[in-house]
Order: C-alpha cells, then sequence, then structure tokens
C-alpha cells in the first residue's frame, strides 16, 4: 500500500485561529487507506484543515518538521511500521499535541491502554461525523491547560465568551448542513450543545509557540527536580535551576505534570512488576498474586491485598518509580520516600508479596537481590534461600510497625537486617509501587516496602538504574528471581555499589517485602511494561547512565516499557526479557525520543500523587 | 435499488454518512471510496489467505490481519461482510482452524456480491446521471 499523503488545506500559519475551530490543523494517520479517506472528507466537512498519511513515520517525520503545525493528531491503533501507542506517546512527549485514537477495537483493555498512554480520547470505527466535530476540545483544553499554568483567568473568560459565540455560529451552520441531509437530529442537537456550553479558557485562540523537550532539556529538568526534592519541586524553581531560557513557568509546569504522571505510571508498573518479580524465579505471576493474596492473608499482618490493590499500588509505584527512576541513581534513600501513596494498597500488595515471597518466593530464590550493603554489591547476590528465612522473619517486626507506611518505612535498621539477611522484603510494603519500576531492574529489593521506595531506591538506585529507572521510585526494585540477579549484577557494575551503604538508610517500609516482589512484578507485569520492559529499564537505566546522564534514564525504561508492553504479556518472561536487555539497550539506543516521550506521558496519568522523591537522580 | 442493498443487508447506516460526504467539492467521493475499498480489501484478503497457508494454525496473526479488514469494512458500512469478518475473529479466539476457512470464505463470497452489486449500482448511477444530463440538455 503506497503511502497517501494528501495535504488539505494545511496552514501553517496562525491565520484561522480566530476561527476556530473551524481551521482547526488535524493530522490523519492510519494505515487503511478507505479509513483514510473517509476520515479526510468527515473532518473536511468540518471544516478543518486535514493532511493524511498512512504512514506512522511520516506523520511524525512531518511533525517533527514543525512542531507548530498541527493542532491535533488522529492516529489509528493497529499500523504496520509502528504501533499507534507509541506514535501516540512520541508525539505527546515531543510535541504536547493531543491525540486522538482510532481504532475498530473497541475492548476496554485496548482503550485502556490507549488513555493511560496519554491519548485524549479514543474513538471506534466507524467514525461518525458527529463525534469529530467535537474533538477541537482537546486541543482548547491543552492550551487551556498550559495557559492555567500561569495564564491570566480573566482573560481566559473573555475569551472563551468570543470562542462560545464563534462556536455557536459554527455549530449553527453545520447543524443547518446536517439538517439538509437529514442526519441525525440528536446527534446535530448534541454536538450544537456541546460547542455552546463549551466553555473556553483563553488560549483557544492563541497560538503558544511549542516547547519542545529535548533530550537535554529534560535532563536538566529532572536534574532540576530532584535537586528540589519531588515534593519541593515548583515549576518556578524548576525553571530558575534549569537556567535555559525561552521557556516559561508554564512550559516547566506542564512538563512537570507529565513526569509525575510518568513517575506514577512507573510505580504501578513496578508494583506489578515486582509482584511478579515476587513471584518470580520461575513462577507464574499470577501465582504470586494469588499466593499473595492468600498468604497475606494468613500472615495476618497484612492486610490483603485484592487485585484491585494491586492495581493502585501499580500505580503507586509507577509513580514511586519514576521519581527513583530518576533521582535514583546515587542518591541515598534519605529523603523520604513518597511512595506512600500506594496506600494501603501498596501495603497490602506488598505484604502480600512479602507473604508470597516468604512462603514461595524466597524458596524460590527469586528474590529480589537486596541491595542492600550485606549483600554488597551483589544484590543481585542476594541469598535468596537464606535470607529469605531470615527475611521473613525480619519481615514480620517490619510488618506491623511498618504495615501502612508506604510513605516511607524509616525501618532503616530493620531494612539493614533484613538486608544483612538478604533482604527481601523490607520495603515490600512501600516498594511495592516501586516495585513496578524496580522491578525490571535487577534490583531486587525484595523488602523494600512502598515507603521504602525511597531507601530502596537508593539502594536500588544504582541498581535500578540499569534496569530500572522507573523502579527507582517504588520499591526500588524488587529483586525479581535469580536472573534478575544476574540482570542486575550486570548493571549493578555499571552502577556503583553504593548500595550497600545506602541500604541501611533504607527504610523497608515494614510492609513485607512482598511489595517489593510484587512491585517488581508489577513492573513486569505491568500492563504495557510487560517482562520485556524490566530488561529494558535495565538496560535503559544503564545506557542511560552511560549516554545521557540523569535524567534520561529514568526515560528510557519508561521507553522500553512502551514498547515492550505490547510484547510482554505477562511478565513471565522477564527472565528472559532480562538476558535481552542487552539487546534491548542496543536497540534502544534510538529510541531515547521514546523515551522521553514515555517519560511525559507517563505525567499524563498523573493523579496528584507525588513523585517518589526525587532523590533519585538519574545516572 | 440501493434501497434492497441495505434491506439486504448489504450496507448499513454508515454508508450513507459516506454517500453524505460527498458534495459538489467531492462530486465522485462515494464511488473513488468505494473502489479505494474494494481494492485495498481485496489486497487484504489475499494476505489473509497467505497467512492461513503459510503460517498455520497461527491465530494472532490471522486476527492482526482480519481486524484490519473489518476496519474497513466497518468505515464503508459494509456489514455484511464486516459481520463474516467478525466470526472469523472468534474462530481465531476459539483456536477452531476449520472455522476459520469456513468463515474466510464467507468473506470472501461476500466481499464477491457485495462488489458486484456495487459495481451495478454505480452503473445505474451514471446512467440515471446520463439520463438527467441528457433530459438537462435538452431543456
Amino acid at each position: 500500500m503506497t503511502v497517501e499523503e494528501r495535504q488539505g488545506k494545511v496552514n501553517g500559519g496562525h491565520g484561522s485561529k480566530d476561527q476556530f475551530p473551524v481551521g482547526m490543523r488535524v493530522l490523519a494517520v492510519d494505515d487503511d487507506p478507505t479509513c483514510l479517506k473517509i476520515l479526510e472528507n468527515l473532518l473536511l466537512r468540518c471544516q478543518y484543515h486535514v493532511t493524511t498519511t498512512g504512514q506512522a513515520a511520516t506523520a511524525l517525520k512531518m511533525l517533527r518538521e514543525n512542531k507548530d503545525q498541527f493542532d491535533l493528531v488522529i492516529s489509528d491503533v493497529h499500523m504496520p511500521d509502528m504501533d499507534g501507542f507509541k506514535l501516540l506517546e512520541l508525539v505527546g512527549l515531543e510535541m504536547d499535541l493531543p491525540v486522538i485514537m482510532l481504532s475498530a477495537n473497541g475492548e476496554t483493555q485496548t482503550v485502556m491502554k490507549g488513555i493511560t498512554h496519554g491519548a485524549c480520547d479514543y474513538l471506534l470505527k466507524p467514525v461518525r461525523l458527529e463525534q469529530l466535530r467535537t474533538i477541537w476540545q482537546h486541543v482548547v483544553r491543552r492550551r487551556n491547560c498550559d495557559a492555567k499554568n500561569g495564564g491570566n483567568d480573566d482573560d481566559a473568560g473573555q475569551k472563551s465568551q468570543g470562542m462560545n459565540n464563534e462556536v455557536e455560529s459554527v455549530g449553527a451552520n453545520r447543524n443547518k448542513r446536517q439538517s439538509r441531509k437529514g442526519r441525525d437530529e440528536n446527534g446535530d442537537d448534541g454536538d450544537d450543545s456541546d460547542e455552546n456550553s463549551n466553555e473556553n479558557a483563553d488560549s483557544s485562540t492563541q497560538k503558544k509557540p511549542r516547547v519542545v523537550w529535548s533530550v537535554e532539556l529534560h535532563r536538566k529538568f529532572v536534574a532540576a527536580v530532584n535537586q528540589l526534592g519531588i515534593e519541593k519541586a515548583v515549576p518556578k524553581k524548576i525553571l530558575d535551576l534549569m537556567n535555559v531560557e525561552n521557556i516559561t513557568r508554564e512550559n516547566v509546569a506542564s512538563h512537570l505534570q507529565k513526569y509525575r504522571l510518568y513517575l506514577k505510571r512507573l510505580s504501578s508498573d513496578a508494583s506489578r512488576q515486582a509482584n511478579l518479580a515476587a513471584a518470580f524465579g520461575g513462577r507464574n505471576p499470577a501465582y504470586i498474586n494469588m499466593n499473595s493474596f492468600g498468604n497475606y492473608n494468613a500472615y495476618g499482618r497484612y492486610r490483603p491485598v485484592t487485585p484491585t490493590t494491586h492495581t493502585q499500588s501499580n500505580n503507586l509505584l509507577a509513580r514511586m518509580n519514576s521519581p527513583s527512576a530518576f533521582g535514583v541513581h546515587g542518591l541515598l534513600p534519605s529523603q523520604p520516600i513518597q511512595l506512600g501513596h500506594s496506600h494501603n494498597n501498596l501495603s497490602t500488595s506488598l505484604n502480600d508479596l512479602g507473604v508470597v515471597n516468604n512462603g514461595n518466593l524466597i524458596r524460590g530464590a527469586q528474590m529480589p537481590t537486596i541491595l542492600t550493603g550485606p549483600s554488597g554489591n551483589s544484590f543481585p547476590n542476594i541469598s535468596n534461600a537464606a535470607p529469605l528465612a531470615t527475611a521473613n522473619r525480619s519481615l514480620q517486626p517490619l510488618e506491623s510497625s511498618n504495615q501502612q507506611h508506604l510513605s516511607r518505612v524509616h525501618t532503616s535498621s530493620s531494612f539493614c537486617t533484613l538486608v544483612g539477611e538478604s533482604p527481601q522484603f523490607p520495603d515490600l510494603g512501600r516498594t511495592s509501587n516501586t516495585w513496578q519500576n524496580a522491578v525490571p531492574s535487577n534490583i531486587q529489593e525484595h523488602g523494600h516496602n512502598d515507603s521504602m521506595p525511597q531507601a530502596t531506591l537508593h539502594m536500588n538506585g544504582p541498581k535500578i538504574e540499569p534496569a530500572t529507572s522507573f523502579t527507582g521510585s517504588s520499591n526500588q526494585i524488587p529483586l525479581l528471581g535469580n536472573e534478575m540477579q544476574s540482570q542486575v549484577a550486570s548493571l549493578a557494575s555499571n552502577v556503583p555499589m553504593t548500595f550497600n551503604q545506602e541500604a541501611a538508610p533504607f527504610t523497608f517500609g515494614s510492609t513485607t517485602n512482598s511489595r517489593d516482589m510484587i512491585s517488581n512484578n508489577h513492573l513486569f507485569s505491568n500492563s504495557g511494561i510487560s517482562t520485556s520492559l524490566p530488561n529494558l529499564r535495565i538496560d535503559n537505566s544503564v545506557v542511560p547512565r552511560q549516554t545521557l546522564n540523569g535524567g534520561n534514564v529514568g526515560i528510557l525504561p519508561m521507553q522500553d516499557g512502551r514498547i515492550d508492553h505490547q510484547d510482554v504479556s505477562n511478565q513471565l518472561n522477564y527472565n528472559d526479557d532480562l538476558m535481552r536487555s542487552t539487546r534491548l539497550q542496543r536497540g534502544l539506543n534510538g529510541g531515547l525520543d521514546d523515551i522521553v516521550v514515555d517519560m511525559f506521558r507517563l505525567d499524563q496519568d498523573d493523579d496528584g500523587v507525588p513523585f517518589i522523591d526525587s532523590d533519585w537522580e538519574l545516572v | 435499488m440501493k434501497k434492497s442493498l441495505f434491506d439486504q443487508g448489504y450496507l448499513d447506516e454508515q454508508f450513507c454518512q459516506v454517500e453524505d460526504l460527498q458534495d459538489e467539492a467531492s462530486p465522485n467521493f462515494v464511488e473513488e471510496v468505494v473502489t479505494l475499498f474494494l481494492k485495498d480489501s481485496g489486497r487484504l484478503m489475499s494476505n489473509i489467505e497467505q497467512a492461513l497457508e503459510k503460517y498455520p494454525r497461527d491465530f494472532n496473526r490471522w486476527d492482526a490481519y482480519m481486524q484490519q479488514l473489518k476496519g474497513s469494512c466497518c468505515s464503508i458500512g459494509a456489514s455484511r461482510m464486516k459481520n463474516e469478518c467478525m466470526s472469523f475473529r472468534d474462530s481465531c479466539g476459539q483456536g477452531n482452524v476449520e472455522g476459520c476457512m469456513r468463515a474466510f470464505q464467507k468473506v470472501k463470497r461476500e466481499h464477491a456480491v457485495l462488489r458486484q452489486k456495487l459495481e451495478s449500482y454505480f452503473q445505474l448511477l451514471r446512467q440515471a446521471g446520463a439520463t438527467g444530463a441528457a433530459t438537462r440538455s435538452i431543456k
């Protein structure tokens, strides 16, 4: 199929702004020429400027050539040359454009994937005119958000008035046309009211030059955030620290928001991976979950973790992980880990992990290698068998004390003990969140509770970075099974073995190592990030360090996760992935974009959970 | 004739929308789209056919190809063909090779029938157009 590129009336300038949404510039990407043609005409009928292409690569090229050329991108999900989700991430990250996904596949899971990747909307084929009539709202919304970061609300109000008027008139015209054709009356009415009632912030008609967050810029951003501390990172200060011209506080603010989402996603992934990791070692992730849940109850100490919790924890972990990913590198856990967000759920999940781990994981020697000092650099070397036993014991005490601490288990001392034994769980509770991220990486912090994440992160930092910048945030990535260890070991080599010393400060979130494991599993099992991520992460983290230094590390893992998401379905292949991490690395190098995108994308998912401490600094 | 196409379920609402997109600016829009569809779906179907032979029991692959074809059918409103595509995908989901083969045959048949009907439909339109033009010119 030849790529069909047809230029509608693409107007790169701002001439049509005043009539917004008329003249909105849309880029449509779909490998199916029939759909593309119909879509193009539908969009033209809505009076947008349309550019079409059948290939994602071409679309990216066009977008990169001139970032200010389009207002909105509509993309198919299934495309031969590039996955629609990947394109989605890249666009969101690099160009900060709203992207709408389009597909004949309306399964909840797929739609969910689209949304978590940052899509503004998800339309089902066949697309109808009424649906397209209101897509401009996404452009406005985005502009609004950006403007609000420092925008003038008064102006917004006035402008929206103007916009509304325009909208009404446009809507009226459309309605007329539609009625004439005898189209859906209801649809028309609906559209009309949507348009009329739409309140647009002022910037709807304004065009702001887009800031491109290059790798370099992002790295500075992350460094600034880490320096300030995730909790304290406010756009103004970040901006000052970054000391870059031509970006405004608003740019930084929106970027920060995305970053947070990214971290969140990492932590949720991490927690999931942790879970997997916990069960890892040849066990099915399902096993872990099942066990964890089951064990959890048995333990009594742990709170029962329900699947939903995992999800939550995953999110937390993801978040946590992300921060860790970013700032983990070399940072000591001294800073409070914000993993706590995950709330009890995470803890529970962690607990579960712990439980599971204790029961099975430990034996399975999957035991996430505890980065802690005792094991020395070998966090990967954590002897699973032995430690487990000890860990279990230690866990218990930790557990009870920390049960709910996602936020930071300052059981550094306990952690230490755990560590000595072969920490598996110390941070489980807390780290669960981070696990997700962490997991992929080698850091097998068994015991990293969510709260620990900070600590774990540090520990994992070195480790994590390579593997999972993600994990950094949450539980330092419960070390997944043995394989991980080896992987981690390799990665660890990249990372200074600082953990050992740092391990101590880790506050193992008493919650049980299981969390960590869980998070690890989560990481792996993350919806998107399946096992391949861990591998990627590891590689990524390593790579970034070498190449990017800082900021990027976090990104890389993400990227991988993204990519792998599709491949990895259930982290079971985690081990395999780890092995392949090197391969991935190679593959990833070219994907800095992806990483960055990935990072940003995560931000979109942010629901306000604080990042994991930015202590970790990427490489 | 168009009505019969709708009544028999060959086309659905979506086709109306496609027709609505035709106007003075794109006078032959419907025909262009349909031609495009028939050509592209032919290609997709031969892909599927190859895959059925070359990759036995590779349900994921088959399903992916069929997903594409189904998307095309949806966009143009070819509802019977779309239904057959869906049953093919169901068979894939069940891991039913026999079912897939049967469903695919049906898809092919529907495609052929649809092609034929649409072609005659357009022919009628052209004739009507020509007649109309002739009538107008007489005036």
